[in-house]
This record gives structure tokens, sequence and C-alpha cells, in this order.
């Protein structure tokens, strides 16, 4: 049995509460609706550390601050990356960006993924959508240490083959002999020769070791409900499954109370969770 | 070579098979094989066979006059494709393509359904099976219209 402890927290800011100036040196659109930003800190000595998984509060000044996940690299604690899908206001702000302009930066906040407890496991990566961003610095940590681990798997779903996110470094992964990379869509054109169906689908045919796995998850929440019932149908433990929760985060410390999930708060308890710690919570409703 | 209850027998469908029941189906089995680009049926043709897929990757369309042919679905080792062979009328509901090439075993569906009507057993073990193939497909199909990742 593999007991994931998620991993400490890197060094945050000083202040948690107040914001770093960082400023965009290139906004690149990944599809219609997506974007990624990368950032170097105004104050150029900064070095930003974090652990894969966790996530920062990006403030546009004077339309508002929300959480995003990193999706760099995190072996390049020079430049910050977050990827976002637009979906409202401050993220509707922030496509706009271009490089030169400021935006506020608070954190690292939040647990990591478990990339130190999958030493020596096969690892099963299972992003759906916009989730394949923070899994992203996952697989940045493992190619920088590939002799770690055993067999490493992307699984990845989304919408169509528009929305494919990282398309480029997708093929360039594929294209390795130590890393397998399956991608799946919900419908597909006369272009389009991959899979077609839910990510879920690939789960039962997907090349690794289900009791020596460590899985990660990371998607909308009932994709992930429905990813750990079949990460466990094919034997994975309950305990080797990680989840990266997503609610509307405010402080990012712990002290607002507006991301609460059950008796955990999202920002400081998470995002990243084990299955069991959050298996009774998923259906719940009103929550 | 192999023969083909032999091929039945590693295929994943087939597992837990008595011998003397795959023997029974090899009876009704043909190899076949698919180039990249074939339509192996389309909709609406007469749905009188399936296929357990031994290598490969088929996908399932519909085409709309429109946007052209869109999949729905896709197929791989170890998969089973077409059940429509099992319930009137007997037609096609989509197409479906190689989309490389694709190995399989066609399985005769009036002599197979003949088979399973004179030994029950045998038809069982066959409906226990088929209704686990769709169980897995409504559920993924659930989940398609779901729009899991928005």
């Amino acid at each position: 049995m593999i007991n994931l402890t998620p991993q400490l927290k890197t060094q945050q800011l000083t202040d948690p509460m107040q914001p770093e100036p960082f400023r965009v040196k290139r906004v690149m659109k990944e599809s219609y609706d997506t974007f990624t930003l990368e950032m170097e800190p105004v104050n150029s000595e900064r070095l930003f550390t974090f652990a894969p998984g966790q996530f920062n509060m990006l403030y546009i000044f004077g339309v508002g601050e929300i959480p995003i996940s990193i999706s760099g690299d995190p072996n390049q604690p020079a430049m910050l990356v977050h990827t976002t899908r637009i979906v409202g206001a401050v993220t509707k702000a922030m496509s706009k960006l271009k490089a030169g302009d400021v935006l506020g930066v608070r954190g690292p906040f939040g647990t990591g993924w478990p990339v130190s407890a999958a030493k020596g496991c096969d690892v099963v990566l299972v992003a759906g959508g916009i989730g394949l961003a923070p899994l992203r610095p996952v697989l940045y940590q493992m190619l920088a240490h590939r002799d770690r681990y055993g067999k490493v798997v992307l699984l990845y779903g989304c919408r169509s083959p528009e929305d494919i996110l990282f398309r480029k470094e997708l093929e360039k992964w594929r294209a390795r002999f130590d890393l397998e990379i399956f991608v799946t869509v919900d419908y597909g054109d006369s272009d389009w020769h991959g899979n077609v169906g839910v990510v879920t689908k690939l789960i039962p045919k997907a090349p690794f070791d289900a009791l020596n796995a460590v899985t990660m998850v990371c998607g909308p929440e009932v994709m992930m409900r429905f990813t750990a019932i079949e990460l466990q149908k094919r034997g994975v433990q309950g305990d080797a499954i990680a989840l990266s929760m997503e609610r509307n985060m405010k402080c990012a410390i712990g002290l607002c109370g507006h991301c609460q999930f059950g008796p955990t708060f999202i920002c400081k308890d998470g995002p990243v969770f084990t299955y069991p710690q959050l298996q009774s919570w998923l259906a719940q409703w009103e929550i | 070579m192999k023969t083909l209850d032999e091929l039945l027998h590693e295929h994943e469908f087939f597992k837990g098979f008595k011998p003397e029941h795959l023997e029974l189906m090899a009876g009704c089995a043909t190899n076949v094989i698919f180039e990249a680009g074939e339509y192996i049926f389309r909709e609406g043709e007469n749905a009188d066979v399936f296929y357990v897929i031994r290598h490969g990757h088929v996908t399932l369309e519909i085409h709309d006059p429109r946007r052209g042919p869109i999949a729905i679905d896709t197929l791989q080792e170890n998969d089973v494709l077409g059940w429509s062979w099992l319930f009137a009328p007997y037609q096609w509901h989509f197409d479906a393509k190689a989309v490389k090439l694709t190995r399989a075993v066609a399985m005769d569906g009036k002599c197979l359904r003949t088979k399973c009507e004179n030994d029950h057993t045998l038809g069982y073990l066959m409906m226990q099976r088929f209704a686990t193939v769709l169980a897995d497909r409504l559920q993924q199909t659930r989940l398609q219209v779901l729009k899991l990742y928005d």
C-alpha cells in the first residue's frame, strides 16, 4: 500500500497577503479559449520555487484576483508560468495582457502532487481539459529525474482535437521511448486519427502496474470522481490516487473560509488530496 | 499458424469460455483484414456479423452532411466491434472505419444466433458478455454527453 503524504509547502512570500509585481514576458494562445502567461519578477533577483501542484493568486489590478495552478517547470525558478481558460472577468482581462504588462502574484500556496512518494513506482497522470496544466510540472519534474520512476503514463482527455493543450510538447513527449502518452477526445473530425471517447476509457488498457502505481488526477470534479472509480476497478489502491481540487479561493491561507470543502480548506489543506480524504465528500450536494 | 479457436481463446472478450464453446463458435468465425481507411460497415447495412479486434484501430462514425464524418468512438485490440447482429432489425447504426491496418476475427451473426438458440448456456454467456460491453459503452456515452471537461 502506498501512503501519499502531500509535500511540504515551499517558501512563500514574507507577507502572504501582499502581492508581488511580476512582468509578463510572453502570452501564448493554447486554444481558442486557453492561454499561457510567462512572467518574471519585477525584482529580477527573486527566484520562484514551487512544488508541482501548487497555485498562485494572480491579481489583475483594478479587476480582481483569482487562484491559478502553476503550469511551468519547477526546475526553472526564474520563470513563472500559468495556463488558464477564459471563464470570467479576471481571466478575460488576463488574456488581453501583453509583454511588459505587470500583475500581482501571491504564492505559491497549498500542497503539491506526491512526486516524492512516487519514486520507484509507475506513475499515471490522468488529466481532463485544462487539468493538464497543473500536471505539467509533474512531467517536467519526472523527466528531469527520469531514472527515479517506473513507467510514466499520461492519459489526457479533452473535448475535441482543437482543445488539446500543449500540443507541440505532447507530440515531443510522445516521441520519447520513456513516456507513454495517450490522448482522447469526445468527438473528432476526419482529420483526427487518435482515440475517441472519455478519458476513463483509456484506464483499463493503459500500460502500468496497478499494484505499484501512484496516480495523479486533475480535471473537473465529475471527471475525477469517475476516474478514481475506474482506477480502483483496475486495481489501484484508493490511497495511491491523488486529486487536485478547485474552489473559489480568496485569501489562500485558510482564513476566509471561501474554499471550505467538508472539513477541509482547499487552499491550505489542498489543493492536492488523496482520494480517501475526499471520497465521502465528492458526491455530496451543496458543498 | 494459430487456429480460429486459439485466436478466440486469446481474446479478452472470450476469457473464461470453455474450450468446447470456443470450438463451437470457431465454426462461425473467419479471419479478416481491413486496410487503413477501409470502411468495415456502413450505417443501414445488414448487420450479420460482429468482429473481435486482434490488432488495429477502428473508428465509429456518424456522417453529418454539413460537418462530414464525426468520430464518436474508437475501438482497438481486444475490443469487440458491433452488437447490432444481436437484435432485430439487424442493421448497423453507425459507420465503422479502419484507421490503420486492422486484423480481426469476423463472427457470423446468423450462425452464432442459431448456436445460441440450440445451446442456451452458450447463449447466456454471450448475452452476459455483450451486456457488459453495452453497459460500458452506455456509461462512457453518458460521460461523453456530460461534457466532462467543461
